[in-house]
């Protein structure tokens, strides 16, 4: 029903409207004094909802990251959670300003979507994990398995050909939504399930018994996820952006939550800069000039954001691995605030 | 008090009608024709409009992307297809998909729901109360709960393929689904079907025959032994010359599955269980609304003619009531197939699934592939309700002769 209500929303902004004036982002958001922004149904790590339904994730908090740059408070978020399946539609159609919801950044959705990618805020790649009472080593040993998958991903695409590509049959069985997808794997219906390796870690965590279930050491894909904003608006695009980047930044110079208001005294011109006593880089952007370290204080730099929610702090305990600092052996990499 | 006469009150809505060609007959067409070009003009408006707006917004737009490759596969096809396919086989999958659990739905549903309706109806305690602690069950629970239910509780509840329950040694049941010998065309293949078809039309003509005898002359021809003969003793003799017209490929274990022959998926059970009991239980009310309304007298008139109860309904009661139960009954077949859209929640691949579900997001393309699948949905209500008004037309004109 809500995808029906969705698809009429925009069937009727495109037919109606006189011209999409989506270039008003940042005045709609100021306006209503609230960020929409689209997250998942609840994957533990990146977006998931606790008992008392407050939101908590790498993607929330980058969510939380753009609300504390505008409002200066991180709290100003609605959560709108969408399927893989909704999620694209509910940007087209303006239901959300922002979509944060582990998606993959790919050519097709890039330019067919109507919608850009401000980004990578987490380098992933796409796995397996298998019961461990099926003695499987190797996703090379899959061949007849039965996988189980969630509908309207990138996984289901890579599923189909790295199976055709090393010549093994499969049966696919696609679900529209995560929970439904790893209740199919945990009753057995599927040998396999597959999504992205830190999709996988974050859905062990969610079974009955996450010790006897294993990832298999093969990732087949290359998935940068990041968040998505609608096309023709350059200065939401440009904050959405910048927000990450910042946060990168904020790491990379050393400045966290606890540090950033000292920081913002320091005589280092790069820190002056980055922190807005000098220049008016906030501004230009359409922020204020301290928009960096309201991001920093309210939500925290992006190592503090990656460790929390799906790093060593957390029950997921994930390597930064590809997505340490470039100067630390991984991608994450902002060009300069100057 | 003024005496003046009353004027006449204003026949504006005979006015209107008029306008519209009603009662005024050619007149008004003008003002049709006027208003079929507006309402044009409109629809015209909003697609062009959406056209500018979605390529404005670089949204892509148009049917192109239907020969594009898909890239993903699907669980159950009744075509061939694979992973390199286009998003238009996609679309036949999906529609195959939705279309065989439909029909597969709607005979069991009508099956089960006379069986349940003659149960009601039967003057046995046992089996009226049977009968309705069936119906008031079954249609008082939502849909969706009672697939969930057949899907998670009952069929995810079998063992996994390597304990799977034999059956005789060549079919197995287990959490991927039965899976049953399929058959392999051999060298008589061509010979059997053919006389197996001459056997069919050739018994269908005899009964033809058989009937018109009986009608028109009174003459009661046997017939059985003929047609006994046409269907099986002939396939058995060709079978005798030419060999055998196909053997079965049985189903092994290998690795995780089975391989080799045929296997019906747990998903299609599921949604196929789930939709023909629950729409049984609305069929079972209608059916019974239909025989009540044929006058007890006729019931009367059976039994005095010394016909069984059985009888009596099959030849007097039923055929009376179907006149009654026919339009319903178009409802809950249109029910029933509108239904299966919720195979989306146990992963069954139909067409909301693969194509509203999968292709769209694979594309982006709501608009079009939104549209494509309801006109498909009306096309398959209006096929069903126009085959349904057929048969009830044939049955009113029998009964009226």
């Amino acid at each position: 029903m809500k995808r029906v209500t969705l698809v009429l929303t925009l069937a009727l902004a495109a037919g109606l409207s006189a011209s999409a004036a989506h270039a008003q982002t940042l005045k709609t958001i100021k306006d209503r004094g609230m960020l929409s922004c689209g997250v998942s149904q609840g994957l533990p790590g990146f977006s998931s909802p606790d008992d008392k339904g407050n939101w908590t994730g790498l993607d929330v908090d980058l969510c939380r990251a753009v609300a504390a740059a505008i409002f200066n408070d991180a709290t100003k978020v609605k959560y709108v959670p969408t399927s893989a399946k909704d999620r694209f539609t509910a940007l087209q159609s303006g239901e959300i300003d922002l979509l944060s919801r582990n998606t993959t950044w790919t050519i097709s959705r890039d330019t067919s979507l109507g919608a850009n990618f401000a980004g990578v805020n987490y380098y992933d790649g796409q796995g397996f994990m298998v019961k461990k009472s099926l003695k499987v080593n190797s996703a090379l040993e899959l061949n007849s398995a039965s996988v189980c998958v969630q509908t309207g991903t990138t996984t289901e695409q890579n599923l189909a050909d790295y199976f055709k590509a090393n010549n093994m049959k499969y049966e696919v069985i696609a679900f529209a939504t995560n929970d439904e997808t790893v209740k199919a794997y945990e009753s057995g219906r599927c040998d396999v399930f597959t999504t992205d390796q830190s999709g996988l870690y974050a859905n062990r965590l969610k079974l009955a018994n996450p010790n006897d279930h294993m990832v298999l050491p093969e990732i087949i894909s290359k998935e940068p996820l990041g968040p998505m904003v609608r096309h023709g608006d350059d200065q939401w695009f440009d904050i959405v952006k910048w927000t990450l980047f910042a946060m990168v930044t904020a790491e990379e110079l050393g400045v966290t939550s606890k540090n950033v208001e000292e920081k913002a005294k320091s005589d280092n011109p790069e820190l002056k800069r980055v922190l807005g006593s000098d220049g008016n880089f906030g501004e230009q952007l359409g922020l204020t000039k301290d928009w960096v370290v309201r991001i920093v204080k309210l939500v925290g730099n992006y190592g503090e954001v990656f460790d929390r929610n799906v790093g060593a702090g957390s029950p997921l305990g994930i390597a930064r691995g590809l997505n340490g600092l470039w100067n630390k052996g991984g991608l994450q990499y902002a060009p300069p605030i100057r | 008090m003024s005496t003046e006469a009353r004027k006449p009150p204003p026949q504006i809505a005979l006015k209107l009608r008029r306008a519209l060609g009603g009662k005024a007959g050619w007149n008004g067409v003008a003002v049709q024709l006027a208003f079929a070009a507006i309402l044009g003009w409109i629809a015209f408006e909003i697609i062009s409009n959406a056209r500018t707006n979605l390529a404005n917004q670089h949204i892509a737009a148009g049917f192109g992307f239907l020969r594009n490759n898909a890239g993903f596969d699907v669980n159950q096809s009744l075509i061939p297809y694979t992973g390199s396919d286009t998003f238009l086989r996609v679309f036949v999958v999906g529609l195959l998909n939705t279309l065989v659990v439909s029909v597969v739905g709607i005979v069991f549903a009508t099956v089960i729901g006379f069986i349940i309706a003659l149960c009601r109806l039967s003057p046995n305690w046992l089996l009226s109360r049977v009968g309705e602690i069936y119906v008031e069950v079954i249609r008082n629970l939502p849909l969706l709960f009672q697939l969930l239910f057949w899907y998670l509780a009952v069929l995810a509840a079998l063992p996994n393929p390597r304990q799977s329950i034999s059956l005789l040694g060549i079919a197995f049941i287990s959490n991927r689904g039965l899976v049953i010998p399929s058959p392999i065309g051999e060298s008589g293949f061509a010979p059997f079907l053919a006389v197996l078809t001459f056997g069919i039309v050739a018994s269908l003509a005899l009964r033809i025959y058989a009937r018109r005898a009986l009608y028109q002359y009174g003459h009661m021809i046997r017939i059985w032994p003929y047609v006994l003969g046409l269907l099986f003793g002939l396939p058995l003799v060709t079978t005798l010359i030419f060999g055998l017209p196909f053997t079965f490929e049985l189903p092994q274990l290998k690795g995780f599955n089975f391989a080799g022959g045929s296997r019906i998926i747990p998903e299609f059970v599921a949604l196929a269980v789930a939709l023909s009991t629950y729409t049984a239980a609305f069929i079972a009310e209608i059916v019974r609304a239909g025989i009540l309304s044929v006058h007890k007298g006729q019931m009367e008139a059976g039994s005095s003619l010394g016909l069984s109860r059985g009888a009596t309904l099959r030849l007097i009661v039923v055929p009376q009531a179907m006149r009654v139960i026919v339009p319903p009954l178009t409802n809950q077949y249109l029910n029933l197939t509108k239904n299966s859209s919720l195979a989306v929640g146990i992963g069954y691949p139909d067409l909301v699934s693969v194509f509203a579900g999968t292709s769209l997001s694979q594309t982006g393309q709501a608009i079009e592939i939104i549209a494509m699948t309801m006109a498909v949905y009306l096309l398959i209500s209006l096929l069903t309700s126009a085959v349904m008004s057929v048969y009830g037309w044939r049955i009113n004109r029998s009964l009226g002769a």
